[in-house]
């Protein structure tokens, strides 16, 4: 799968995006966001307030709920603030 | 019509493109969004906007289309910028063209809510203090969800 981090979720992380397999016993977003924080500490800092992240799943809003499967491409970001 | 793009755009040439050759078209009513030089009480010399190239797009198209649903509109447009921006410069234009002048004025701020609560773009603003992401307003949130709402009063 592919994963993307957007605005500040990429500086926390140091990530803008990687490729993996989808991890063992990881089902849904939620899971993969356990898994994440579990890498160190700028991805624990990076996922700390859920509330302040927000999800796309193949490039469409989605919830904590929406089931992963290994060809997607996972999106991080902020609220969004365009216009 | 979408575009997502770096460089600026000319207003009265848009509007011009978007009308030219449909005398159906009896208003059009455009918004433009601009780079402000304050944020509450700090001065803002310039931002730049992030976005996620694919699904911008992909969102934009989608907010254009529940547009073109809900009016009768005759044409649309939807311009975003992303990078770096100085104070006073365009960021976003959106226009709706339709036989009269209702739908026009609707549909143009449907596109503007929609936009602001779906399209993936990010604002890091830079002031004398530094550069910070800019927070979502709870606001746009409420201004967009109105049109929900207005859908509901409509069906019904």
């Amino acid at each position: 799968m592919k994963i993307l981090y957007f605005a500040w979720l990429k500086e926390k992380t140091g990530l803008s995006s990687e490729d993996c397999p989808l991890p063992d016993g990881v089902t849904d977003v939620a899971g993969l966001i356990d898994w994440l924080t579990q890498r160190g500490a700028g991805f624990d800092d990076a996922f700390k307030d859920q509330n302040l992240v927000r999800v796309a799943v193949n490039q469409e809003h989605v919830g904590v709920d929406c089931p992963l499967s290994d060809g997607d491409e996972v999106a991080f970001f902020p609220p969004v603030t365009g216009g | 019509m979408i575009r997502v793009q770096e460089q600026d755009f000319d207003i009265g040439l848009e509007v011009s493109k978007l009308t030219d050759g449909n005398t159906r078209i009896g208003g059009v009513c455009f918004f433009v969004g601009l780079v402000r030089d304050f944020a509450g009480d700090q001065e803002v010399s310039n931002l730049t906007l992030e976005h996620y190239p694919g699904m911008t797009e992909k969102q934009l198209q989608d907010v254009e289309a529940e547009a073109k649903a809900r009016w009768p509109l005759e044409a649309s447009l939807i311009i975003h910028r992303f990078g770096k921006l100085a104070a006073g410069d365009n960021i976003v234009m959106v226009a709706a063209a339709s036989e009269h002048r209702e739908a026009a004025f609707e549909a143009c701020q449907f596109l503007m809510d929609w936009l602001k609560t779906k399209a993936p773009f990010w604002k890091k603003e830079s002031s004398p203090d530094g550069a910070h992401w800019v927070a979502a307003k709870a606001d746009d949130e409420a201004q967009a969800e109105r049109w929900n709402s207005h859908k509901k009063e409509t069906d019904g």
